[in-house]
């Protein structure tokens, strides 16, 4: 991470670097990275001119692995080492894996949750890391480009993905080595893109068909304030799944059975893929597979027939359109933009469908390919802190309600889907059994009344609750989701005081331990010691806290604090700034800590003058 | 860690009398005036400190604007905030004229599917019911912010919370009947 400049004291104004921001598209069958250059935000390209960054990703005997047009050129000869569409495994477990004909794509290994592990010749790996490896490839690339270490990314998530899939995301950053600093959701940064290209406010509905899954989302821009309103969709849905669908019917029509092998299922969906964004152009396509039986197979796919076979799954994505319209109290009349997003909104059927739903045309105008990754750098180079007078806000929303199961299978709503982030609501709870100290709660997402129709997000253990009578103890049980749309528990036995310690068991993840020992396996943590990285963690996060605080003093310390308060905050500053640049981290992280509880008063102070002056605009005459 | 703001209540954090009646634009104004000022993504890249308690004030705001925007929240938060506190699926002894109209109400939907026309029967019975509705609505800004008839209060706030479920199921039968069309 770049160390931030501390300026002198004395100093009017804190001088920012300009700190190095992307935005990547974590896409499922393509990547992309952008950054804010010279006032413009674009897609990086690779040495060879290309933007767009294959999401494939091929293991080598022996170790080592490529990423891209490179691996996926294997794809059909070495099928189960490379790895492509690894964001529909990212967050998911077995059963929510398609397969085309009988045989899974990959060979799959139980891993610590039903997130299921990839076995190759590099080893049984996570989704988490091929993900790890594809974002690795794309920070090179912007880092290279850009001539420096990045600060921070932004990297986008459907709307749809719930808290394990986000987190998987966010995972796989860390791995990766990247600051994340916001998971964006992609209708939203396409939004973003669009929005501030057009400079006019209204209702705008993003229509967000991926290879792999799908969003709508309807959004209200307002002076720079991006509302999300509703969102919807399906996230398992996409243009893989047209490619299945032809693919099908080639097997039908070359008279093959169930059992293909391997190397035949990918080059079917390669042909059938092909054929697709053939047809975008022209009217029919030429099909050719070499069969197993040693003859060759010649077809030939119309536009016609492939609209007719991919019109239930473009119908599919019409429920969720109508569902986000209803949920944000709005009809299509009301929408004043329409914005098209992703690779498989080029074909044909597809725009003819969703503009005759909304009754008016789509914007097409920027790349559907590149919007999502555009926005992002947009907002990268905000969050990263170089356009402090910026007035762009995202307020987005929790896509899936959020439940716990109580007696009986059933699933108690305690979040509803739709509400803005970040939100937290609080259950109290007690013990039924004298002396318990541990209580475990099973969260879900979705709507449905039992939970067994839900997603499984993860079980929380709570533990060392004060051992009381039964039915004594009044634990009260937080529930936070941020602006990642993650999921945090905290709670607290409210007569003792006590704070428990949560374990998180995900049902789709990695815990934190096991992130960690990948970290440390990592090729590039190799090279450091544990020590090393957390002294590094310690002296980052120190300075940061200590520009902030100069930063602030300078402003307005003496505004807010009295000559007691002040000379506590300065004592203490002086003392992380000393042992700053020691070699003890623990004694660093002690002095973070130290100085925190003595300045939170004053951020608390600060923090509210915010509000006050945001408040002094509006007109107070309240008291009439 | 204690934000001071998590003292005041959600008229006070938007700086608006406690009364029923509220300019929803402003609200809005406020709202965002508000979120530009504390939001997350404002302290990106600051220090955990300030990351914390942004996500606390965020959320917050969040909370009280989604009580104040919602006319039945609004209520029920008033009354709290004078000390009665109403339940989800608190009963009530109301008069039978108002018992029997939701019944009325209830039987028709029931029988919208055997209708005709089903799509515009439920749209009608729709219309009717978002009507009865804003006349709550209005009656309980006229005795919150006029009379102060507390036990008046609750009656019409908890007639509201009867109309608001009977609206939920019109609107997923409308769901239903929407997705057996296409």
């Amino acid at each position: 991470m770049a160390l931030l400049q501390i300026s002198e004291p004395g100093q009017t104004t804190a001088p920012h670097q300009h700190r190095l921001a992307a935005g990547i598209d974590l896409g499922t069958t393509n990547s992309l990275v952008a950054s804010v250059r010279s006032g413009t935000a674009d897609t990086l390209p690779d040495n060879e001119g290309r933007h767009l960054l294959p999401s494939v990703v091929h293991y080598r005997e022996g170790g080592g692995h490529r990423v891209g047009a490179d691996a996926k050129a294997r794809a059909t000869h070495d099928p189960l080492n490379t790895i492509i569409s690894v964001k529909r495994l990212m967050g998911r477990g077995l059963k929510d894996v398609k397969t085309l004909g009988s045989i899974l794509p990959y060979e799959f290994v139980s891993g610590e949750s039903a997130m299921p592990l990839i076995h190759t010749v590099a080893g049984d790996l996570s989704p988490v890391q091929v993900s790890a490896d594809i974002l690795e490839e794309l920070r090179r690339r912007a880092e290279n480009t850009l001539g420096g270490e990045l600060t921070g990314v932004v990297i986008t998530v459907p709307a749809y993905f719930d808290d394990a899939q986000r987190q998987a995301t966010k995972d796989a950053g860390k791995l990766a080595g990247l600051n994340v600093l916001r998971l964006l959701n992609e209708p939203t940064a396409a939004a973003v893109a669009y929005g501030l290209d057009r400079g006019r406010d209204g209702v705008i509905a993003v229509y967000d068909l991926g290879g792999g899954t799908f969003d709508i989302s309807i959004l209200r821009l307002n002076q720079g304030v991006f509302e999300v309103m509703a969102t919807a969709g399906d996230s398992a849905l996409g243009g893989d799944d047209m490619d299945r669908l032809i693919a099908l019917w080639m097997m039908e029509q070359a008279g093959m059975g169930d059992d293909i092998n391997h190397s035949m299922q990918r080059r079917l969906l390669q042909q059938a893929c092909a054929a697709k964004e053939k047809l975008t152009m022209c009217v029919d396509a030429d099909l050719s597979l070499h069969l197993d039986n040693g003859m060759q197979w010649q077809g030939k796919l119309t536009r016609r027939k492939m609209d007719e076979l991919i019109e239930p799954l473009v119908k599919k994505t019409l429920a969720p359109c109508r569902r986000a319209l209803r949920d944000a109290g709005l009809s299509t009349a009301d929408v004043k933009e329409i914005v098209m997003v992703g690779g498989s909104t080029r074909v044909p059927k597809v725009r003819t469908m969703v503009g005759g739903f909304f009754g008016r045309d789509p914007l097409l105008d920027i790349d559907p390919d590149k919007v999502v990754a555009i926005g992002a750098a947009i907002q990268a180079d905000i969050l990263a802190g170089n356009k402090p007078e910026d007035e762009m806000l995202l307020l987005d929303v929790i896509p899936l309600s959020l439940g716990i199961e109580t007696m009986g299978g059933l699933s108690e709503k305690i979040i509803p889907r739709n509400t803005t982030i970040p939100v937290a609501r609080a259950q109290e709870f007690t013990t039924f059994k004298d002396g318990q100290t541990a209580l475990a709660l099973h969260v879900v997402q979705g709507e449905r009344e039992l939970v067994d129709d839900c997603r499984s997000l993860a079980r929380f253990e709570l533990r060392d609750i004060p051992p009381m009578t039964a039915g004594a103890a009044r634990i009260r049980v937080s529930y936070q989701v941020d602006a990642d749309g993650l999921l945090s528990v905290t709670a607290q036995e409210q007569i003792s005081g006590v704070q428990a310690h949560i374990e998180v068991k995900p049902s789709y993840g990695l815990t934190d331990k096991e992130v960690e020992i990948m970290l440390r396996n990592s090729l590039d943590h190799a090279q450091d010691d544990m020590q090393a990285r957390q002294l590094r963690e310690q002296q980052v996060e120190a300075d940061r806290v200590l520009e902030a605080l100069r930063a602030a003093l300078r402003e307005d310390g003496d505004k807010f604090l009295s000559g007691e308060e002040r000379s506590a905050i300065d004592q203490a500053a002086e003392k992380l700034a000393r042992l700053r640049n020691g070699d003890d981290h623990r004694a660093i992280r002690k002095a973070i800590e130290k100085l925190e509880s003595v300045s939170t008063v004053y951020v608390d102070r600060r923090m509210n003058a915010n509000i006050q002056k945001a408040m002094a605009g509006h007109a107070v005459d309240e008291f009439k | 860690m204690m934000s001071s703001t998590l003292t005041k209540n959600h008229f006070e954090l938007f700086s608006l009398p406690q009364r029923y009646v509220l300019e929803r634009a402003e609200l809005d104004a406020r709202y965002r005036s508000m979120q530009r000022a504390v939001h997350p993504d404002r302290y990106a890249s600051a220090s955990d400190q300030e990351r914390r308690i942004s996500m606390q004030q965020a959320t917050q705001i969040n909370e009280a604007y989604d009580v104040l925007k919602d006319s039945l929240k609004r209520g029920r938060y008033l009354l709290e905030l004078r000390g009665h506190v109403i339940e989800d699926r608190q009963s009530f002894h109301q008069d039978s004229a108002f018992l029997m109209q939701q019944m009325e109400l209830r039987e028709s939907l029931a029988g919208i599917r055997e209708q005709d026309d089903p799509v515009q029967a439920l749209e009608r019975l729709a219309q009717t019911v978002r009507s009865q509705y804003r006349a709550l609505e209005s009656e309980l800004a006229e005795v919150l912010d006029g009379g102060e008839d507390i036990e008046q209060a609750v009656t019409v706030v908890l007639r509201m919370q009867f109309l608001k479920r009977l609206q939920e199921e019109v609107q997923e039968l409308e769901e239903d009947l929407e997705g057996e069309l296409y």
